[in-house]
């Protein structure tokens, strides 16, 4: 079994049993201010990482390319409060654009 | 279960068509990342979660390996954990219901619920069920989608595949960007994740943010 059938399955798995605990614990666990904190900052760290990491690097080299464009257009129709879909269709198409004509 | 508000059957549908649109976006990059498209549609039916799909074939694709692809998810999804244990005692279901419940407990079924608390509880069950239900076909019915029309495509740089993954996770931190804290940490992860891209094995650099936002939440 290769790496992504075990990411496939484990995250899978995990990603129940997470959602599965969450209806049988006791509501007052959560109640502490700094757990809630620390819950709503969680995702912020690891998407803000990913989001450097899947737009500046390749193959654990620091790399500036195509991709940069790509994701300032994404910038700029966040800034513009486009929806969702603008904003990922915005980027491949401007990192599409500035790949293919250099 | 009574009759359908129609206010809620419509937020609930909207909800669920556009959010579930962005299953394309995620089976094109899951397959444009290596994964195969039996596997992106498996991770579409069971993880059911798109922060944590995105994670995923988010650290395989920078070279990361399964067990740092697998934290990092799982780290996503303990806000799951979290809207579990808000809706549990809004819902009272238990045996299968409860584990359906749960499959379907995520981001926007635990927003429309709660956002139709004020129309009463009926309403809110309903957003909750009609919600998740609805994401969960048109997020996998759209993965499939995305996932061959990627697998069609060939060198996925050429069609900007390789920028939609980085703009998605992008807009899903965006809404999260509140206050001046959370700005802070989100520069201060970036800076951090790619100093430290060279020096650790991938997928490291990514999960270790997750250390400097526990530190920064015990911090006052």
């Amino acid at each position: 079994m290769n790496s992504f059938w075990i990411a496939t399955i484990g995250t899978s798995v995990i990603a129940f049993a997470l959602k599965y605990a969450g209806h049988n614990v006791p509501e007052r666990i959560f109640a502490h201010p700094k757990v809630q904190s620390i819950n709503a900052l969680i995702p912020i760290a690891l998407l803000s990482a990913l989001v450097a990491v899947q737009t500046f690097t390749e193959k654990s080299q620091l790399m500036i390319d195509h991709r940069l464009t790509g994701v300032s257009a994404a910038v700029v129709a966040l800034i513009l409060k486009a929806p969702f879909p603008v904003v990922v269709l915005s980027a491949a198409f401007t990192s599409a654009a500035i790949y293919n004509w250099f | 279960m009574s009759r359908i508000e129609s206010t809620t059957f419509r937020d609930s549908l909207s909800v669920s068509i556009t959010v579930g649109a962005y299953g394309t976006a995620f089976g094109a990059a899951a397959v444009a990342n290596g994964f195969s498209v039996l596997q992106s549609c498996l991770l579409s039916l069971l993880t059911f979660s798109g922060a944590s799909q995105f994670a995923v074939i988010g650290v395989l694709g920078a070279g990361g390996g399964a067990i740092s692809g697998i934290a990092t998810a799982s780290l996503l999804g303990i806000r799951n954990g979290v809207y579990g244990v808000i809706m549990a005692p809004r819902l009272k279901v238990k045996g299968f219901k409860r584990i359906v419940a749960a499959q379907i407990t995520i981001d926007e079924s635990t927003a429309v619920a709660l956002g139709q608390e004020v129309r009463g509880e009926s309403a809110m069950r309903q957003g909750f069920w009609l919600t998740g239900f609805g994401v969960f076909l048109f997020w996998n019915l759209f993965t499939v989608a995305g996932a061959l029309g990627a697998q069609a495509m060939g060198d996925i740089r050429a069609w900007g595949l390789d920028s939609a993954v980085p703009a998605a996770f992008l807009g899903l931190v965006w809404p999260r960007l509140k206050t001046n804290r959370d700005r802070i940490l989100a520069i201060g992860c970036v800076v951090f994740a790619l100093a430290m891209t060279p020096i650790l094995p991938a997928g490291l650099p990514i999960i270790a943010t997750a250390f400097i936002a526990v530190a920064v939440g015990l911090r006052k």
